[in-house]
C-alpha cells in the first residue's frame, strides 16, 4: 500500500514552463507519474512538452481533475502558489522551492491548514512510491519497491537511504522528504503515523538533523505507538553551534535541538541509532532480520 | 544576515522607536566632535561586534569627557574580543558606538523569534533583563512569558495587558511600553527578522522605556526584499562571500579535511563521517542541486586553495545535480590550480557512469570510493600518509 500518492494520482505542475519545472515534470512523467496539467500565469492555453498549461490551479483542477500539485515557483511567488493550490481544493501539495521567506511560510501554512489540505515541504525532494509514481526531484532509478518506509528532512540523505536499502535488497514502500525549512507542512510524526498503519512498511528509516522539535516529537510518538523497527540517523553532530549549515532549520537552538539530545531521545524510544550515514542500510537490514 | 547594534538601532529609529542618541566612531579624534554633536559631556562606548557577552569581555565602557573617551577608543579599536560565543579566535572590533548614558531603574528582557513548534513567531518577555536568557529558560521557565502574535495584525490588547501584569508595569510607563512592543512586532514583520532581541529593555529613572541593546538577524531567504538594512557580508569570511556569489553554501571550519558535497543534509552527514574517523572538517560546502560547471569549478577551487586543507573528500549523490557536471568541475579546477593533496571522490546517482568515466580519463591522481564507509576509510588512510 502506498501512503499519500500512487499511480492514480493526477499531478498539476505549478511553474511547469520554467527550467526546473520543465526538466523535472519530464522526469516524473518518464517514471510513470500522471502529469495532467501545468500552471504558468499568462501562458494558459499553450501545450508544453505535451502537457496542457493553465493560468491558475483552479482552472487546471476544473479541466483535468488534478488532485496533487507540485510546485517549482521561485521564492517570491511560492507561498502564493501553495495557498492557490489549497484554495483550488488540491488535497496534497508538494513544494520543492528552496529559499521561501520564513514569514511567508508562517501565513501560507495557516492558510493551507484552514483549507484542510496537506503540504509536503517546502525545500524538499518530494515523495516517491516506487514503481507507481515520483512527485518531486529524486533520482527515480535508485528506488525499488519494498518494505522500508523512509522519511527525511534532507534530500540527498533520502537518496542515500534509498540507495542503501535498494542495494541490500530491502527496497522502499515510500520515500518522503519533508524538507529542511523551519516552517513546513507535514512533519515526521505525520509520516510515521502513515508508515505505522501501512502493512507494506515493515521497517522505518527516519533521518533528521540538528535544530527544531521534529525528532523529539518523533521519539515520543515512536515510544508510544510504533512496534516496527525504526533506524534513525541525525546529521550535524560535528556542526559547530550557531553556524547555519545550508538549511535554515538547522541552527542549534538550545540543548534539545542538538544531535546528541535527539539521538538520546530516539534511542530511549527504542529506535536504532546509526552513528554515520553509512550505517543506515546495514542497521535496518539487521533490524528486519 | 546579522546587523550590528548601530545598524539595528538605525532600523528601529527609522520606524519611530525611541533609542538612545548615538554616533559611530572609529578613531580617538572623532570622540570630541561626536560628544559636541550629540550635546553630551559623558557617555558610553560600545564595541560593534556580532557576538553576545561583549560587556563581560570589556567591550562596553562608561566615560566622562573627550579625553577619557578617546583613550577607550584607542584601546578598543582593532582589539580582539573573546567571549563565550566567539571561541578562542575572538572577534575584532571594527567600530564603536558612542551613546548617551541611561539612568537604569529596571532591566527587562524582550525578544521576538520563530517558535518552530507553533509555526509562528513568539514574543518572549522576562523581568530578568540583562541576564543570559538561555540559562533562565533552563532553570526558571516560569520567569518567561511567551505569547504568539498574529502575523499581519497588531498585538492583541489582552497580550499587552498580560505583558504589563507579568512585568508589573503600570501607568504612563505601561502606555509607552505597549507602544514599543507593537512597534517592535511591526519592525520584526516589515524587516523579515528571524530574531529581534532587546536585552536589556530599560525603564529609566523617569519611567521611560529605553532600548539599550539590540540583536537583529534578518531571514537570509528574504534578503532579496530587505536590501539596505545592513551589510550581508559583514560576519562572513572571504571564502564565504566568494562562494555565495556562485550560489554555493560555504562555512569555514577549523579542521584539515576539505569537502565538497551536494545537499545540506549530506554535507552535514559528511562532516560527521569525517569526525567519525578521528579527523576534523575544514569546511562545510553544499554546492546545491542546480550548480553549473562554472560554480562547481569555483567550489572546488575554494577547497583546493584553503591552506588548512590536507585531504579533500568530494561526496556527491546526484539528484538534480548530475555527476558528470561535478566531475568536469573537479577536473577544470585541478588542471588550473594543480592538486597538491590527496583527493577522495565518491560519486553516486544521476549520470554516475559518465562522471566516473570523465575522472578516469582525466589522468588526475584521484582516489575513488564506492560508498560512504569506503570514502571515510580512504580519507583516513590518505590523512595518515600526509602526516608521516
Amino acid at each position: 500500500m502506498s501512503i499519500f500518492v500512487d499511480k492514480n494520482t493526477k499531478v498539476v505542475v505549478v511553474g511547469l514552463t520554467g527550467k526546473a519545472g520543465s526538466f523535472h515534470a519530464a522526469q516524473c512523467k518518464a517514471y510513470g507519474t500522471q502529469i495532467v496539467a501545468g500552471v504558468t500565469p499568462g501562458k494558459g492555453g499553450m501545450i508544453h512538452d505535451g502537457i496542457p498549461v493553465f493560468n491558475t490551479v483552479h482552472e487546471a483542477v476544473a479541466a483535468t481533475g488534478a488532485d496533487c500539485s507540485l510546485i517549482f515557483v521561485p521564492p517570491p511567488g511560492a507561498a502564493d502558489a501553495i495557498v492557490g493550490s489549497a484554495d483550488a481544493g488540491i488535497p496534497f501539495i508538494v513544494a520543492i522551492t528552496e529559499g521561501i521567506p520564513v514569514l511567508d511560510m508562517v501565513w501560507a501554512r495557516k492558510e493551507v491548514d484552514r483549507r484542510g489540505s496537506l503540504l509536503l515541504g517546502p525545500n524538499c525532494p518530494g515523495i516517491v512510491t516506487p514503481g507507481e509514481c515520483k512527485i518531486g526531484i529524486a533520482p527515480g532509478f535508485i528506488h525499488k519497491r519494498g518494505k522500508v518506509g523512509i522519511v527525511s528532512r534532507s534530500g540527498t540523505l533520502t537518496y542515500e537511504a534509498v540507495y542503501q536499502t535498494t542495494q541490500l535488497g530491502l527496497g522502499q514502500s515510500t520515500a518522503v522528504g519533508i524538507g529542511g525549512d523551519p516552517v513546513h507542512g507535514l512533519n515526521m510524526v505525520d509520516i510515521l503515523k502513515r508508515f505505522n498503519a501501512d502493512p507494506e512498511t515493515e521497517g522505518i528509516v527516519l533521518i533528521g538533523e540538528i535544530g527544531g522539535p521534529d525528532e523529539q516529537n518523533a521519539a515520543k510518538y515512536i515510544k508510544e505507538n510504533v512496534k516496527k523497527p525504526v533506524v534513525t540517523f541525525i546529521a550535524g553532530a560535528a556542526a559547530p553551534t550557531g553556524k547555519r549549515m545550508g538549511h535554515a532549520g538547522a541552527i542549534v537552538e538550545g540543548k534539545s535541538g542538538t544531535a546528541q539530545a535527539k539521538k538520546a531521545a530516539l534511542k530511549a524510544a527504542g529506535a536504532h541509532v546509526a552513528e554515520t550515514a553509512a550505517d543506515i542500510g546495514p542497521l535496518i537490514k539487521k533490524a528486519l532480520g | 544576515m546579522k546587523l550590528l547594534e548601530h545598524e539595528a538601532k538605525a532600523v528601529l529609529r527609522r520606524n519611530g522607536i525611541n533609542v538612545p542618541v548615538g554616533k559611530v566612531v572609529q578613531t580617538p579624534e572623532e570622540v570630541g566632535p561626536a560628544l559636541a554633536e550629540l550635546g553630551l559631556s559623558e557617555g558610553v562606548l560600545k564595541a560593534q561586534v556580532f557576538t553576545g557577552g561583549r560587556g563581560k569581555a570589556g567591550g562596553v565602557k562608561l566615560f566622562a569627557g573627550a579625553a577619557e573617551g578617546a583613550e577607550i577608543v584607542r584601546r578598543l579599536m582593532g582589539a580582539t574580543l573573546v567571549t563565550h560565543q566567539t571561541g578562542p579566535a575572538g572577534e575584532i572590533v571594527g567600530s564603536l558606538l558612542l551613546e548617551s548614558k541611561t539612568a537604569i531603574a529596571r532591566e527587562i528582557y524582550c525578544s521576538i523569534l520563530l517558535d518552530r513548534e507553533a509555526n509562528n513567531p513568539v514574543l518572549v518577555l522576562s523581568a530578568e533583563g540583562g541576564m543570559e536568557i538561555e540559562e533562565i529558560a533552563e532553570t526558571h521557565p516560569e520567569k518567561l512569558l511567551k505569547m504568539h502574535p498574529l502575523v499581519g495584525h497588531d498585538l492583541w490588547s489582552f497580550q499587552i495587558v498580560r505583558a504589563c501584569n507579568f512585568l508589573d508595569i503600570t501607568g504612563d510607563t505601561a502606555k509607552e511600553f505597549a507602544t514599543v512592543l507593537n512597534q517592535l512586532w511591526t519592525v520584526y514583520q516589515k524587516s523579515d527578522a528571524s530574531l529581534l532581541e532587546i536585552n536589556p529593555l530599560v525603564i529609566d529613572r523617569e519611567g521611560h522605556v529605553v532600548l539599550l541593546d539590540c540583536k537583529f538577524i534578518v531571514d537570509d531567504n528574504a534578503e532579496y526584499r530587505q536590501k539596505g538594512l545592513g551589510n550581508a557580508d559583514a560576519d562572513k569570511t572571504h571564502a564565504e562571500i566568494e562562494s555565495a556569489k556562485f550560489g554555493l553554501s560555504y562555512v569555514s571550519l577549523d579542521g584539515t579535511v576539505g569537502c565538497m558535497v551536494n545537499g545540506a543534509g549530506l554535507a552535514m552527514a559528511t562532516l560527521d563521517l569525517i569526525a567519525s574517523v578521528g579527523l576534523m572538517p575544514a569546511n562545510f560546502l553544499d554546492v546545491g542541486g542546480s550548480a553549473n560547471e562554472e560554480a562547481v569549478t569555483k567550489a572546488f577551487e575554494i577547497v583546493l586553495t584553503d591552506p588548512k586543507v590536507k585531504v579533500i573528500l568530494v561526496n556527491i549523490f546526484g539528484g538534480i545535480m548530475k555527476c558528470d557536471i561535478i566531475a568536469q568541475g573537479v577536473i577544470n579546477a585541478a588542471r588550473t590550480l594543480g592538486v597538491k593533496v590527496p583527493v577522495v571522490v565518491r560519486l553516486q546517482g544521476t549520470n554516475v557512469d559518465q562522471g566516473k568515466k570523465l575522472l578516469a580519463e582525466s589522468g588526475l591522481a584521484l582516489i575513488t570510493a564506492d560508498g560512504l564507509d569506503d570514502a571515510a576509510k580512504k580519507v583516513a588512510e590518505a590523512a595518515k600518509g600526509v602526516r608521516s
